[in-house]
């Protein structure tokens, strides 16, 4: 299987090219943000302050890690369901940001504004929290450190293994790969 | 009358969390290797592949298999006989809980108020439940449970007369729903019967019966292989990305209930799915 590598951050025409099924590598800076993150970013906007940071082509990664062992830089960090961010999503992809990483499938409405604003789903090994954090080089939280696992981290990963589930065009991995599966004689 | 002092409930408790976070059972690894063996999907396989590269991971570092180190839910079997030394059971288990997860690098996932939701910084308090047997015994299950696939689960109040081809449709509906985001290949628990929270407590544990047991009665295991090929003819996979591996194991169980009801719960957990047992 070809791997394609990307080198963060993702410009749009990076991004177009991507095509769901496609496996990759993500190398370079992302940044992590989850549930309460995202809560307090929405809240940030609400009442007309900046965001803690410009999304403009960056990747989030939907993580909230364990704490690191001593000798370590940060515990196990497998993604987490992406589905609970949606709500969230469009109003940070209308502002420039180029990628997600998670896990399980997105709303209409998070597709839609992925198409509109061209950016990039993509999912890793849920439950592969020790041999995702292996991938990890250097770790800063610049964010909202109250929260804990919780707060926004800028990471350094290296040959971090992710899939293109939903690309620029819609074509979305979780619809089309299961039909091939599906037997019809059950169902 | 044997005396258990609560310092060895805390320790047991405490080594327990992180044993279960860090390894995963016999009977999982198994049923992950024949997924493997058998799946037909190249994402499926690879993901697959994945799982079990960081199980070896998990062990050489000596970290957590998952981020998501769960809620704790307990079962505890106390002997009647029995008498506890030097405080009470319930803080002994928490505190056992707090040293757990402080001592194995463990994430702290639990909130103090479902609204204000400020987290308690130990991951305690955990949900035990208690059941009081004959003798002098002390049996405490620990199942850490993840919230991903805790969310996918679901539960409904059937009436007699949609009886089992009822249990059925609702049990593959909650995995056809909720599989991609549970990470699938997924274990499922059913309860069948007794009351709303019985039928949802039977879930729970049942998903800490080995994979590849059987319910002994008869009907229910024809139900159990029922599900899991109906399941896994859904074509879900590995993580949701296609495949004919979307869940290792059903397990159900059932209990007396009201002549107006039909209670059925469904837990499903993920691959990762943590149960450890100890008798002291």
């Amino acid at each position: 299987m070809a791997v394609v590598e990307i080198k963060t951050p993702i410009k749009k025409k990076e991004r177009k090219k991507l095509r769901a099924g496609d496996h990759v590598r993500i190398s370079g800076i992302i940044y992590t943000a989850r549930d309460a993150a995202h809560k307090r970013m929405m809240e940030a906007l609400e009442k007309g302050l900046p965001l803690p940071m410009d999304f403009t082509d960056e990747i989030i990664y939907y993580v909230g890690p364990c704490p690191a062992k001593p000798g370590e830089i940060i515990g196990s960090a497998g993604p987490t369901t992406s589905g609970r961010m949606d709500i969230y999503t469009p109003e940070l992809l209308d502002r420039g940001l180029g990628g997600m990483i998670g896990k399980g499938n997105r709303s209409e409405r998070v597709i839609n504004s992925m198409m509109s604003n061209d950016a990039v789903y993509f999912a890793c090994v849920g439950g592969a929290g020790a041999l995702l954090q292996d991938c990890i080089k250097s770790v800063e939280i610049i964010a909202y450190e109250d929260l804990g696992t919780e707060a926004i981290r800028k990471i350094e990963v290296e040959d971090f293994p992710a899939i293109v589930v939903i690309d620029t065009l819609g074509n979305n991995l979780y619809e089309t790969e299961r039909k091939k599966y599906t037997n019809k004689l059950w169902i | 009358m044997k005396k258990i002092g609560i310092q060895q409930i805390i320790d047991h408790v405490a080594e327990m969390c992180i044993e279960a976070n860090t390894f995963l059972s016999e009977d999982m690894m198994e049923g992950l290797h024949r997924a493997k063996g058998s799946e037909e999907s190249e994402n499926g396989k690879e993901i697959l592949e994945t799982m079990l590269c960081n199980f070896e991971v998990a062990e050489n570092k000596n970290i957590p298999i998952c981020q998501d180190t769960g809620m704790v839910v307990m079962f505890v079997s106390f002997g009647q006989d029995l008498t506890i030394a030097g405080g009470s059971l319930e803080e002994a288990l928490q505190a056992g809980v707090a040293k757990g997860y402080e001592q194995g690098y463990l994430r702290k996932s639990v909130v103090a108020d479902p609204f204000i939701r400020t987290n308690t910084g130990n991951n305690t308090p955990a949900v035990i439940h208690y059941q009081v047997v004959p003798g002098d015994g002390l049996k405490i299950k620990i199942l850490p449970k993840g919230f991903g696939s805790e969310n996918t689960s679901a539960l409904k109040m059937l009436k007699p007369s949609d009886g089992m081809a009822g249990v059925k449709e609702f049990v593959l509906q909650t995995v056809e729903t909720g599989s991609p985001n549970a990470c699938a290949p997924i274990v499922v628990g059913v309860g069948v019967g007794g009351t709303m929270e019985k039928a949802a407590i039977m879930a729970k544990e049942a998903l800490s019966r080995p994979l590849g047991k059987h319910n002994p009665l008869e009907h229910i295991e024809a139900l159990e292989d029922y599900l899991l090929e109906a399941s896994n003819a859904l074509g879900i996979g590995p993580m949701g990305l296609g495949g004919i591996n979307t869940v290792l194991g059903v397990n159900v169980e059932v209990f007396p209930t009201h002549i107006a009801g039909l209670p059925v719960a469904v837990n499903i957990s993920c691959y990762v799915n943590r149960h450890v047992e100890r008798e002291l």
